[in-house]
């Protein structure tokens, strides 16, 4: 089967989940890739793409002039199935391509499509308390996968590159400036997480939760109540009206873990929980708990943490 | 300014998630539902602002049957002028914008606002469609909106940051937290939406692209093992060794 993954790039460099796209594109067939910008495409070959095709034109993934890119790339290429990461840009852009192209679209997958009974794939609902098997009955089948659902693979192989120069239209969308969020780890995208809650009795105690995240090279994050009080900015906010993230590791200090919570981080691969109640609802969802003050937890766990490193 | 929300219906926050009939559908059963929080808190309470401001009218869409109209009747409360059902069960995404899309198309709306996703089904589809059905540019995820003449100009929520954007009239978008702040609805807002117009428009004939089959609920997690506070160094050895994530 001939499978397209797009790809965004920003700022000379490939995103992260588009390296798990491919690798995920090809479990199921032969992939070419199509990305766009000023980057170095044969990275992807490394992680399984056959083909590449490189519009340089196109300088920031604006989801009209993406979608042509797209539609483009699916005429040349005749794809069967075409695999987006549902981040930000690939959420506008796959959802405008499967209505240009009138073919459906699985938003959320988690896992490979199963095709003994149609074509069938496991995505995320219910903001991660459920899963829903979507059958896709459009010849042409659309695929979002939900970034850190799949590890990338590096194969080691080459991609042929081809520089398209399709006529992708105007962009209706101006960019006038981009607000970066500093030197951190992008929070969808880290694979070590460090949150913190009201346990934490004011962002001035915020210090713990970061110290540590640097030494992990992790993400930090916040519960719904810490950001609607403003101690900490809204894109940290994780949880069912924030952002829903599935990093290998969470640690979530003074966080009662209400369902609200739980729904934006059950997906992650282990979770360790530190609260000094030991009722408190999160550890049950919690691989490893620590009963305890995150005001003495932390920063043990983070003298643990800088020993282990030391050690390595 | 002529604005159209699309409100969609979503069970409260605190729902318990069962499902019926051999998993294949989401048991109702004690199920409260509720105006899916971002189309309500973000999108309709923008728009809302954003007429109060400047004049225009807001009027909410819905693809759904009379069991909507409460979460209609409630967005209604909430300040939108008039509303409009479309006559039918949501099948999947693409059935659902195209609904909108073939009876917006005419009307000369000058923005179409969606919430960033549904809580029940999180997929973050619809804006998108709608966009690409009506030839509009799409700003997904906006955090502000503002609007000034025939331009408006957003933030949005991008990888790594926060884009500033601006975008001629009409458009669509997605709304996501930041934008507006959750109003109650008030006694009097409570009455006046009993009387304001719900027009029912009967659906068009569209193929849905995708269907459900089944619903599974996610593997019990074992049981959480438990660390000594003083004993930090046995966290790091267990997420090196037995969890393998450090």
């Amino acid at each position: 089967m001939s499978v397209l993954v797009f790809v965004e790039s920003k700022h000379g460099k490939v995103s992260k989940a588009g390296f798990q796209a491919v690798t995920y594109g090809s479990k199921i067939g032969e992939v070419t890739a199509v990305t766009f910008g000023d980057v170095d495409p044969s990275v992807l070959g490394e992680y399984g793409a056959k083909k590449v095709l490189l519009h340089k034109g196109l300088k920031e993934a604006n989801d009209q002039q993406s979608t042509r890119l797209v539609v483009e790339a699916v005429k040349e290429t005749g794809a069967d199935i075409i695999v987006f990461s549902k981040d930000q840009a690939g959420k506008a852009i796959a959802s405008r391509v499967s209505a240009a192209l009138e073919a459906g679209l699985a938003s959320g997958a988690i896992a490979l499509p199963v095709t003994d009974n149609g074509f069938v794939v496991k995505t995320n609902v219910f903001s991660g308390k459920a899963f829903a098997n979507v059958k896709i009955k459009t010849d042409k089948k659309i695929i979002s996968l939900i970034p850190n659902s799949f590890p990338a693979e590096k194969v080691g192989g080459t991609a042929e590159i081809v520089e398209v120069s399709y006529d992708l239209g105007e962009a209706g969308v101006k960019v006038l400036e981009l607000k970066t969020q500093g030197e951190g780890v992008p929070l969808p995208e880290a694979e070590i997480v460090v949150s913190g809650g009201r346990g934490l009795k004011g962002p001035e105690n915020w210090w713990m939760i970061e110290d540590l995240a640097k030494t992990l090279g992790a993400a930090t994050a916040c519960s719904r109540p810490v950001a609607d009080i403003g101690w900490r900015p809204h894109h940290e906010h994780v949880g069912q009206t924030g952002l829903a993230i599935r990093p290998n590791l969470y640690i979530a200090a003074g966080i009662s873990g209400a369902i609200q919570h739980l729904a934006g981080v059950n997906g992650s691969k282990t979770i360790v929980v530190i609260n000094t109640d030991p009722e408190a609802p999160f550890f049950k969802a919690a691989d490893y708990g620590v009963v305890g003050d995150a005001f003495e937890v932390l920063p043990k766990l983070n003298e643990a943490v800088k020993k282990f490193k030391a050690n390595q | 300014m002529k604005l159209l929300v699309c409100i969609s219906k979503a069970p409260d926050t605190t729902s318990k998630i069962a499902f019926t009939d051999n998993n294949t559908k989401f048991d109702e059963n004690g199920v409260q539902y509720i105006v899916n929080p971002y189309d309500e808190w973000y999108a309709l309470v923008r728009a809302l602002e954003l007429v109060e401001a400047k004049g225009g009218t807001v009027t909410t869409i819905t693809v759904g049957t009379s069991a909507d109209d409460a979460t209609i009747r409630k967005a209604l409360a909430i300040g939108a002028n008039d509303a409009v059902r479309i006559d039918t069960e949501a099948k999947d995404a693409y059935y659902v914008a195209k609904q909108i899309a073939e009876y917006a198309k005419d009307k000369g709306y000058d923005i179409v606002l969606t919430g960033k996703e549904t809580i029940n089904y999180n997929g973050a589809q619809i804006g998108g469609m709608i966009a690409e059905l009506l030839d509009m540019p799409y700003v997904s995820l906006a955090e502000k909106l503002d609007v000034d003449g025939d331009t408006a100009k957003l933030e949005r929520d991008v990888l790594g940051g926060t884009e500033v954007v601006e975008v001629k009239l009409p458009f669509a978008l997605s709304a996501a937290k930041g934008m507006a702040e959750q109003r109650i609805p008030n006694m009097r807002g409570i009455m006046a939406a009993r009387k304001k117009p719900l027009q029912v428009v009967p659906p068009v004939d569209v193929e849905p692209l995708t269907e459900v089959i089944s619903y599974e609920m996610p593997p019990a997690k074992s049981a959480c093992k438990y660390i000594d506070p003083d004993n930090m160094d046995e966290l790091v050895e267990l997420l090196h060794n037995e969890a393998k994530v450090i």
